[in-house]
């Protein structure tokens, strides 16, 4: 299998990558690192912490206030993320990429300013049944608030969304679909593209969670026509704490503030203030500047590794994965959509995922055991969680084949 | 035997292990011989909810005056550390379960698992026999 695949793909030098991330040389229980955690965060390249390095050792200073020579070049610093993140997802506009703490942050305000403005008592949002908390639990308060109703667009046994299903599911009072672009338990990539085709027929409006799907394959927010796109920067290489929400100039410029603030006002007397313009009305208080210069460095680092090349060898990772671990007794695999991002999610007949999660462990494998913030989806196969690894194209086939040997000595030791 | 009596020789017989295959196949073996609690406990009246794992905690006091474990858990390594945990407190008077420190689970190396960045039920679990060794303290005053 392995010399297949090093035949079948395209050269890939995923070993050379590999030195880009110093973590990926360390440790653990005296075993070599083998991190399959990717879904939850990816490591950093060199280019991404020496960006940050770099920006506390020279440039420091607080942006769009001084009038002092850092501050100017911190801004344009600043301001340049912005850009390099609209090409990037290929934004019409830079004032539609908005700063956020994440794809949770952004998604949040969505349901807040969004909700605010065009969400009123007895209107519908629909949530699949795959999404992360973080984009169901948004959404749930704000039909609280409102008195909407929340309407769930539930997945089939291979974890497939239907289209069909969606076009029943949409009505009159129909004001948002939130759904993910990846699933970040089952690996499902959701036809983006064709789900806001039918959403917009029905004047629905559609949040995408790209929590996984920014680092699977090339995100153009044109193409797939999203009104609202979120992701994180600590999935896609960069820092934490600094994310992106994306949304159409045509929504932004009618929705209110979400936080009052510094920074996003024009004018501000004791009785009245008025805001500031795109993209600075959405973001109030100081924005993560030192992070937005280290998620466009991630940015700049993954372009220059191949976008389409590395997802095309993540999924050749995952092809892999999937044909070694269905070899093994008892196991089975959850989430067999057509479509699929390089996240395998599996368990064990008889074998709980909390033990194989902590045998691997010890074994130097690193994988997320539970519900991964998604309760009704694991749920949805009466099961108290899965094992899931999440790959990047720093990995390779020979540690699919330590997650393989160290799954069979999970299952040996146990049963 | 006392409780820290006890707590030294699970430590005398963690020592022989110089890897940690070796201790979690110990802590599984363990699970496997603790004696399964009441399948009519096996409900959410005894649940101590952990994010991923489930653990399920009975007491009762004996005529002796000491109190009495059982506890079951649906993953095979926390049941294992559950069935130290019982060979620890279960049998011992109520005071010394409040007064006890549980030391052995550092010395053998499971801190992590007993650490509230482990989702398992564990921590909690010490604490609910904490608790049920508080209430029949009070009882019996």
């Amino acid at each position: 299998m392995f010399t297949a695949i090093q035949h079948s793909v395209s050269p890939f030098d995923a070993e050379r990558f590999r030195r880009d991330f110093p973590i990926l040389q360390r440790e653990v229980y005296g075993r070599p690192l083998v991190y399959l955690d990717n879904g939850a965060t990816t490591q950093k390249p060199l280019a991404v912490l020496q960006t940050i390095e770099r920006f506390y050792n020279q440039i420091n200073a607080n942006i769009h206030r001084g009038v002092h020579r850092l501050s100017a070049e911190s801004t344009e610093e600043y301001e340049r993320a912005r850009t390099t993140v609209q090409r990037y997802i290929n934004a019409q506009h830079p004032h539609e990429v908005l700063f956020t703490a994440g794809a949770t942050a952004g998604i949040n305000m969505v349901a807040n300013a969004f909700g605010d403005a065009f969400v009123r008592e007895g209107d519908e949002i629909i949530v699949s049944e795959m999404e992360h908390h973080s984009n169901l639990v948004p959404w749930q308060m704000l039909c609280q608030r409102k008195g909407a109703q929340l309407r769930v667009w539930r997945f089939d046994e291979r974890g497939e969304l239907s289209l069909d299903h969606l076009a029943a599911l949409m009505g009159k009072r129909t004001k948002l679909l939130a759904i993910t672009h990846v699933s970040n338990t089952l690996g499902t990539v959701n036809p983006i593209a064709q789900i806001t085709a039918l959403a917009h027929v029905h004047g629905v409006a559609v949040m995408v969670d790209g929590a996984q799907g920014i680092k699977h394959g090339k995100v153009d927010v044109q193409q797939l026509d999203a009104d609202f796109y979120a992701f994180s920067g600590h999935k896609i290489y960069g820092p934490t704490g600094i994310g992106v929400l994306y949304g159409k100039e045509q929504w932004l410029s009618k929705m209110p503030p979400w936080q009052g603030g510094g920074d996003m006002v024009a004018t501000v007397t004791l009785e009245r203030t008025t805001y500031n313009d795109l993209p600075f009305k959405f973001e109030a208080g100081t924005s993560n500047y030192i992070g937005a210069a280290g998620l466009a460095a991630a940015l700049d680092y993954y372009s220059a590794v191949g976008i389409e090349a590395a997802t095309a060898y993540e999924h050749e990772l995952l092809q892999y994965a999937t044909q070694q671990l269905q070899a093994i007794d008892g196991l089975m695999i959850i989430g067999n959509a057509d479509s699929k991002a390089a996240i395998i999610s599996f368990v064990q007949q008889g074998v709980h995922p909390y033990d194989t999660g902590m045998i691997l462990d010890k074994m130097g494998v690193a994988v997320r055991t539970g519900n991964h913030c998604t309760q009704p989806t694991v749920d949805h196969f009466g099961l108290p969680g899965t094992v899931r690894a999440s790959f990047a194209f720093y990995n390779t086939p020979a540690e699919v084949d330590c997650l393989v040997e160290a799954v069979r000595r999970a299952r040996q030791m146990t049963l | 035997m006392s409780i820290n009596d006890i707590q030294d020789c699970i430590v005398d017989e963690f020592g022989i292990f110089d890897n940690w295959m070796d201790r979690y196949q110990q802590l599984i073996d363990m699970g496997r011989e603790l004696r399964p609690i009441d399948s009519g406990h096996r409900t959410d009246q005894y649940l101590i909810q952990g994010c991923q794992s489930k653990v399920w905690l009975d007491a009762e006091l004996s005529p002796e005056g000491t109190v009495l474990f059982s506890a079951d858990s649906d993953a095979i390594i926390t049941k294992g550390i559950v069935a130290l945990l019982i060979r620890v407190l279960s049998g011992q008077k109520p005071q010394d379960i409040l007064n006890a420190e549980l030391y052995f689970i550092d010395r053998i190396g499971l801190r992590e698992n007993l650490s509230p960045t482990r989702s398992n039920g564990l921590l909690a679990m010490v604490k609910q026999m904490r608790m049920y060794a508080m209430a029949f303290q009070a009882k019996m005053q």
